[in-house]
């Protein structure tokens, strides 16, 4: 399913947040967003998963307006997680990734087959199987994370938006996590749109990269062809080198710094 | 796959025995609620005077004991479960419609009525629930302010309590000293004074309650994980939200425009089905089971435990204390975060 | 930040204000008193029926005074040191600690004003700890948000075992119900002079914490780190917090919204530093606290309208604007 921006104007009070972006994430590709802090990335991701209404242009889902689709059908198309979700005491993570199975349950009726076995695919995909009946809470930083994940997976969408997934994680967690994502991506062709703050890990994962600043959209394109040291240093105002990635041959950004040219 | 399934089932089987257990319990309390007191009367005689029309204690039975327990069942389900959409739906075990403002809103109308007005009755009931709940829906109309927040409808809810006590309070100063017993023991929550009109009303917003809770539930359960997740999962979240407020309010409105405010069953009943299931879920059957036995317990306690009889709402809220000292006790074995 | 010269003036303006409401408080009342009489009743020679008046409106005067001025810098203390913008005696339940050890005391026995004293500060004392351990359990600590879940929800336990205890004694009820809403009728010269040395030694003492507190307001572990005796502020603070609100309270009854409305106020016009905030919430309490019940006295005719009640229905709404615009302190 192909999602779009056309001419996006996004805000919460008098200010414009995002301004006139249009973006067609590529089906089937992982997409990331990169952009200083406050940029707009996690408003433009809020506003693809419909939690947040368009000021001016709209957002597009296979060339039907998203505010077309009803609530339920659209969250068997899409699925966020979002940068803090809340745990709820005690519960096991086999019944918190149950609730992915929402949008498909009928009223009164209890759990089918096929969502038990959607879930299962989803844990072992995540490699935590082995974790089902244990409490969420008392799981790692990389562990919950990967639970959150087996939840967007079990809800079965096309496209999966996550707003910084990685953040607050360690680097071994950090690329754990990535790598399933790209499992997921080759698996299930989803369509993958997120917003990372790790410009080297986005330049080795992307398929496409989207580079916001104040809200508007200034390069798009593969990593190899825009993560230049001068976009850099217009998004981030980052002085810096790029070189080549020795393992996995992406754009690798090096900062300079008054003690280090 | 079938691993987890069974897992599931398994669970599933365990909270039914539960449940089950519980309300074994609540049927003895109603047995003894029915049979003890001034005069005890056994199993058979009770079954013969509401079955077979026997006369001999009829009145005790039928007129003061039979209400005070059906209403007592009802009233501990109706707290109960409102006490506990509201934990879920705010996600804090600390928020209840005691706390939020609700069930003083109901106060602050009933004790108008009686002091004031000097009305009696239904008349103060039906004043009790409509006033509540336009109070109630006026904390939650004033939470949304440029979107909503669970913290703005938990202060507000906080500040309308401290308002609406404080006139409470007033009332209680301007009302003669002969009235003022009489509204003091409707503010502490009473089963004195109920009959089989009152339970027969009580019981249908219950079910209706019930019936409504079923269908919101596994929305509810959705809505716990945060703000955000929820409208992705296709909650469709302001809607769900003003569904359950008002099937709590209705609970909480109902069940105190004939009872009073129980004190602490709201509270408490959620929490404690939680303890006992640990499994992080809603537990909406569990909870009104609690909030039963709390209210049954409570009352037989009240009636014939104390050194005179006092109303039920004395002993429910005595119970609020120990659970928050409780609280304070688990909390240092947890380590404070 | 408002410039010096602003400030200055603010200053004035609310001592001016301050003092013009206290006049009015011995001017006006079931009988209009003229101005010359309140200054004739500072002479100690002049005896007659306007000057006699004022006199007996002194007292109240006074503690109106007294009262405003305890109980905003009570609030002040307690918000900084919970980091909580919304912490309030009442909102804390420490009202309704010390109200149910009064009335445990009434209930034993008969208690002078030193003992309900007492009794109140302990009773205050014991909930706000309470509630501070209740609020810090859980995940995320102690937030705003548990800290008023938690007053609220001891205000409710302890409330019940207050109508406990009234339902079981007729007598009690009817005396115990006077005292729930805060009124300034019921404190005598006596009553003033036996806690007016309690309350200047707690204005003192948190007069002389303010830079501690401005340092503390960084964070327990920065505090530390630039040498604050982090546990001895604390207990220090809520002492003279404490002590400062049962002082008004064992002698008025709970009177709420006060320690909340006005240090929020004057952050807003004059900035954080603590020595400022407490001078000015000082200052605009009394002059509010007399303005409510001056407005009690006026409205109520024969019957006046206790400062408790005034206070709760200007501030509950005051509270609730608050918290609707207000968009940090993790409101929203």
């Amino acid at each position: 399913m192909q999602i779009k921006a056309e001419q996006l104007y996004l805000g919460y009070d008098e200010e414009n947040i995002v301004k006139n972006l249009s973006m067609t994430p590529p089906i089937g590709k992982i997409s990331v967003i990169l952009g200083a802090n406050g940029c707009g990335k996690s408003t433009l991701l809020k506003s693809f998963a419909r939690l947040l209404d368009a000021r001016k242009g709209q957002i597009t889902l296979d060339e039907k307006s998203l505010s077309s689709y009803k609530t339920k059908t659209l969250s068997t198309h899409i699925g966020l997680l979002p940068q803090n979700p809340v745990v709820p005491e005690g519960i096991s993570v086999m019944d918190l990734v149950l609730r992915g199975r929402y949008p498909y349950q009928k009223m009164f009726s209890s759990l089918t087959k096929k969502d038990f076995d959607i879930v299962h695919q989803s844990l072992s995909m995540m490699n935590i199987e082995d974790l089902h009946d244990k409490n969420v809470d008392e799981l790692s930083g990389g562990q919950r994370q990967r639970v959150w994940i087996a939840l967007s997976l079990a809800q079965d969408t096309d496209i999966l938006l996550l707003d910084e997934p990685t953040t607050y994680l360690d680097i071994s967690y950090q690329i754990e996590i990535l790598d399933s994502l790209m499992t997921i991506n080759k698996k299930k062709n989803t369509t993958i749109v997120m917003v990372l703050h790790d410009i080297n890990l986005a330049a080795r994962y992307a398929d496409y990269i989207y580079a916001l600043k104040e809200g508007e959209l200034i390069k798009e394109g593969k990593p190899e062809e825009i993560i230049t040291s001068e976009l850099m240093k217009e998004v981030y105002g980052l002085d810096c080198k790029v070189i080549e990635d020795p393992i996995a041959h992406s754009p690798f950004v090096i900062p300079k710094g008054q003690y280090h040219q | 796959m079938d691993l987890h399934r069974r897992n599931y089932y398994k669970k599933k089987k365990k909270y039914l025995i539960v449940v089950m257990f519980l309300i074994m319990i609540i049927a003895a309390l109603m047995y003894i609620g029915l049979s003890y007191g001034k005069t005890i009367y056994s199993f058979s005689h009770i079954y013969n005077v509401l079955f077979h029309g026997e006369t001999e204690g009829a009145f005790v039975i039928t007129t003061l004991r039979l209400p005070r327990v059906i209403i007592g069942l009802l009233a501990g389900i109706c707290f109960g479960l409102a006490g506990n959409i509201f934990q879920k739906l705010l996600r804090n075990p600390l928020a209840s419609p005691d706390m939020l403002g609700i069930s003083t809103g109901a106060s602050v109308a009933a004790v108008f009525a009686i002091l004031i007005l000097q009305l009696s009755g239904l008349i103060v009931s039906l004043i009790a629930i409509i006033f509540g709940m336009l109070i109630s829906l006026l904390i939650v109309l004033l939470s949304y302010h440029h979107g909503y927040s669970n913290n703005r409808l938990i202060l507000i809810g906080i500040g309308m309590r401290a308002m609406l006590s404080a006139m409470i309070s007033w009332m209680l100063i301007r009302a003669s000293e002969y009235n003022v017993g009489n509204a003091l023991r409707w503010l502490s929550g009473s089963l004195n004074t109920v009959n089989m009109n009152d339970a027969f009303s009580l019981l249908i917003v219950t079910i209706i309650a019930c019936v409504l809770i079923a269908i919101m539930n596994n929305g509810l359960s959705v809505m716990g994980l945060g703000e955000e997740l929820p409208v992705s999962l296709g909650v469709n979240t302001k809607t769900l939200r003003i569904s359950l407020v008002i099937v709590g309010l209705m609970l909480v409105a109902f069940a105190t425009s004939i009872t009073g405010p129980i004190a602490s069953v709201s509270f408490l009943s959620g929490p404690i089905a939680g303890r006992i299931l640990r499994n992080g879920k809603n537990n909406m059957a569990a909870t009104a089971c609690i909030g039963a036995i709390l209210v049954l317990a409570s009352d037989l306690i009240a009636q014939y435990g104390l050194s005179s009889r006092y109303p039920v709402g004395v002993v429910t809220g005595m119970l609020g204390a120990p659970y928050l000292l409780y609280l304070i006790f688990m909390m240092n074995k947890k380590g404070v975060q | 930040m408002k410039q010096p010269k602003k400030l200055s003036t603010f200053f004035l303006l609310i001592v001016l204000l301050t003092l013009i409401m206290a006049v009015l408080s011995l001017m006006l009342g079931k009988v209009t008193v003229s101005f010359k009489s309140v200054i004739e009743a500072f002479d100690s020679s002049i005896v007659n029926n306007e000057v006699n008046i004022v006199r007996a409106r002194m007292p109240r005067t006074i503690f109106a005074l007294l009262a405003g001025c305890s109980l905003s810098v009570s609030g002040a203390l307690m918000q900084s040191i919970t980091r909580n913008p919304i912490a309030d005696p009442s909102i804390l339940g420490v009202n309704t600690g010390a109200a149910l050890f009064v009335i445990m005391g009434m209930s034993f026995s008969q208690v002078g004003r030193i003992s309900s004293l007492v009794l109140a500060f302990v009773g205050g004392l014991l909930t706000m700890v309470c509630v501070y351990l209740i609020s810090s359990f859980g995940y995320g600590g102690m937030t705003p948000i548990k800290l008023a879940l938690a007053g609220a929800a001891m205000s409710i336990a302890l409330q019940s075992i207050v109508n406990a205890l009234m339902l079981k004694d007729r007598l009690l009820m009817d005396r115990f119900r006077f005292w729930q809403v805060g009124s300034l009728s019921k404190a005598s010269w006596q009553d003033i002079m036996t806690v007016l040395p309690v309350i200047i030694v707690s204005l003192i003492i948190a007069y002389l914490l303010s830079s501690s507190l401005d340092i503390m307001a960084l964070g327990d572990e920065m505090a530390t780190s630039l040498g604050i005796n982090v546990s001895f502020i604390y207990v220090l603070s809520t002492i003279v917090g404490v002590l400062l609100c049962a002082s008004i309270t064992a002698l008025a009854g709970p009177i709420g919204f006060v320690g909340l409305m006005i240090p929020h106020f004057v952050r807003l016009l004059c900035g954080n530093a603590m020595k400022k905030v407490l001078l000015f919430s000082s200052l605009l309490g009394s002059a509010v606290l007399l303005s409510s019940d001056i407005i009690g006295r006026l409205v109520g005719g024969s019957a006046e309208i206790e400062v408790g009640i005034i206070m709760a229905l200007l501030g509950a709404p005051v509270f609730i604007m608050i918290v609707r615009k207000v968009k940090k302190y993790g409101f929203t």
